[in-house]
């Protein structure tokens, strides 16, 4: 599923929005979880999942081909962890249960 | 860098702000854009969102584990999980961020 078939599920399930609206309320979902991982945010949807921010730190690599030491930065990483309610729709647990 | 943790809350307001839908259609929206989501993971599909992520399924073979308490070796049912990969457009936001 795309993020266009994605918009176009949720336009047959809401008649009454515009297809424009849907398109902006898809937008401003990943937007507002993107800003909060760029601020450092975690962003908590349970049921669904966690996306957070995960500092790896620098440290020295060697070029494979050479064997000389380069520098490798710290980087920061977009991280996502499933929802325990996901986690088991996925493996045909539907009774849902308690979430984490 | 924040270390606050937003929800679903957020992101409704977010879509409240941005759509000028009500508060209840707003809520709603977010909860029938993770449903539709989820709803197409459990069904094995694959979620690609331009310029965020994408959402893979993994099939995890049975493997042997360990109780990391007890030390008792244990076999792993093969199982599915959902895989998030960021896209490189994320990824350069996310990282970005640090420098500025």
């Amino acid at each position: 599923m795309t993020k266009s078939e994605l918009i176009r599920r949720l336009a047959d399930a809401n008649p009454n929005l515009y297809l424009s609206d849907i398109e902006r309320i898809v937008d401003a979902i990943f937007d507002e979880i993107t800003d909060a991982l760029v601020r450092g945010d975690r962003v908590e949807l349970r049921g669904f999942g966690a996306f957070s921010v995960k500092e790896r730190d620098g440290r020295l690599g060697r070029n494979p081909r050479t064997g000389e030491a380069v520098d490798v930065p710290s980087k920061r990483m977009p991280f996502f962890k499933t929802g325990k309610l996901l986690r088991d729709r996925i493996n045909g647990d539907e009774t849902g249960g308690d979430d984490d | 860098m924040s270390n606050s943790t937003i929800t679903r809350v957020d992101l409704a307001e977010a879509v409240y702000q941005r759509v000028g839908l009500s508060r209840s259609e707003s809520s709603a929206l977010v909860e029938s854009t993770l449903q539709e989501i989820s709803d197409a993971l459990v069904a094995g599909d694959n979620v690609k969102i331009s310029s965020f992520g994408s959402f893979n399924i993994r099939e995890k073979s049975e493997r042997i584990g360990r109780n990391p308490k007890t030390g008792v070796e244990a076999t792993i049912t093969p199982r599915k999980v959902v895989v998030f990969k960021a896209s490189q457009v994320l990824k350069g936001k996310i990282h970005d961020s640090e420098e500025g």
